[in-house]
């Protein structure tokens, strides 16, 4: 019991001192992460909203496939970007392998899934009545479906930040991508495994704390921001006069 | 104007051969009993469903056979209220001015003018999803009338609404129809009919079985 303590106390005497090494990983986990959600949403929210907003044929099949993905082990999905980003591989010529770049692809990849299959939940969770209410309004079809997003605002965000978390957690696509690279690709999932395995295990207490506390600090953003939205109209809503 | 108007859902006929119409500033009553066709007959009007048989006029134009750019530029001159009204999830100005935000209108001062009309003049800053039945539809008629619309499709406009309330939408109702507007007015309250009414038509079973004052074809 002593020995976890004593361990602890070292963790935020690092973090607390601003440890160069736990600066850095920290650093790069958040630039990734974020890239990767920002990359991840960018792609798969339009896209989401086209599966949802379109009919075609195969489309609840496609739905189901999607949604199977959820639980893809990251380590197949690290194999199969190996596989294309390796120097044999067709994207080999992009130098990607080992790089925060590769990583970013992987995870991007890795958060689609999710992304996409909770956009279509989202939108399938505002009522039909919604889209109607719009276009005996008046709307255009255009304005009709911003209607719906619109009304899916705080689930789709809610996705977003499942995005977010599945990135800044994942381990597999990071260490066989990224290739745990100290101060190039070692972020805070691949950096606990090695320090854990190496015995050091105050930094990696360190850097776990770190890990949980930004995910902590992102939910409660995103508390701050849903009640903004509910509130006001928020980010993507128009503001009350 | 409706012309032999049908539809039908997987080969159940809803509404078969009916025909009607309604000038402006004139308030067409459409009564029947429930499942009698008269919200799939707005429904039709309002181009929100394709008839299976028939035609509607609307200005001269035949709205069965538009584009899809004409049919949101008809829309655009109409406006219905559904009996059960669907509230966007922002304030009440917002659900009120969005009528008013889709056709590029920047000037929304009407809003409080309107909302003051059906008795909501200090909601406006209210999250529309956390008002009563009567109160959403009260901004659902606001929403409906703000565009100024040509033809007003009500479906059970006061069907959540008190006696004392009821009224107070009648006469808003019968302002719309003196304002020029044309007034489809589907209810199962007869004494709103009689009241506001200038013809009322009878729909049994998705058929027309009678058309003429509230009086004479209600029996009263």
């Amino acid at each position: 019991m002593n020995e976890i303590l004593a361990c602890l106390v070292r963790a935020i005497e690092l973090i607390v001192t601003l440890n160069p090494e736990v600066l850095g990983v920290t650093s790069l986990t958040l630039t990734i992460s974020i890239f990767t959600t920002f990359l991840g949403a960018l792609i798969n929210l339009p896209l989401g909203g086209l599966i949802y907003f379109r009919s075609f044929r195969g489309k609840g099949l496609f739905i189901h496939l999607i949604r199977t993905l959820y639980s893809i082990p990251t380590v197949v999905v690290g194999l199969l970007i190996f596989l294309l980003i390796s120097r044999s591989g067709p994207l080999g010529f992009l130098g990607l392998m080992f790089t925060p770049g590769g990583m970013i692809l992987g995870q991007t990849v890795l958060v689609t899934p999710i992304l996409m299959s909770l956009t279509i939940s989202a939108l399938e969770g505002v009522s039909r009545q919604v889209r109607e209410t719009a276009i005996s309004l008046g709307a255009n079809e255009y304005q009709a479906i911003m209607t719906v997003v619109k009304e899916a605002r705080q689930a789709i965000l809610a996705a977003v930040l499942l995005g977010f978390g599945r990135a800044i957690s994942e381990v597999g696509v990071a260490m066989m991508i990224g290739g745990n690279i100290r101060g190039y690709t070692r972020v805070l999932t691949t950096a606990i495994a090695l320090n854990t395995s190496m015995g050091d295990i105050e930094l990696s207490l360190a850097l776990g704390i770190i890990l949980i506390s930004l995910s902590l600090i992102v939910n409660l953003l995103l508390g701050l921001l849903l009640v903004g939205i509910k509130g006001q109209g928020g980010i993507m809503g128009p503001k009350v006069r | 104007m409706v012309q032999g108007l049908g539809k039908d859902y997987d080969g159940s006929e809803v509404l078969k051969d009916v025909s009607l119409s309604v000038d402006r500033g004139e308030v067409l009553g459409l009564v029947g009993p429930t499942g009698a066709g008269k919200t799939t007959l707005l429904r039709l009007i309002n181009l929100l469903e394709r008839p299976t048989a028939g035609s509607i006029t609307f200005g001269g134009l035949k709205l069965t056979e538009c584009s899809d750019a004409e049919k949101v530029a008809i829309r655009r001159r109409m406006a219905m209220v559904f009996q059960k009204p669907v509230m966007f999830s922002y304030s009440v100005y917002y659900n009120v001015s969005y009528g008013l935000k889709i056709r590029g209108i920047k000037d929304k001062c009407e809003v409080e003018a309107v909302l003051k009309e059906v008795g909501l003049g200090s909601y406006a800053h209210r999250e529309a999803t956390t008002l009563s039945g009567g109160e959403a539809q009260r901004v659902a008629l606001a929403r409906a009338i703000i565009t100024k619309p040509e033809l007003l499709l009500l479906d059970e406009p006061t069907a959540n609404l008190d006696p004392k309330m009821a009224k107070i939408i009648g006469d808003l109702i019968l302002r719309q129809a003196d304002g020029g507007a044309a007034v489809i007015l589907a209810t199962h309250d007869m004494g709103l009919c009689l009241r506001l009414s200038d013809r009322t038509v009878v729909l049994v079973n998705g058929r027309l079985l009678a058309t003429g004052r509230a009086e004479e074809v209600l029996g009263l």
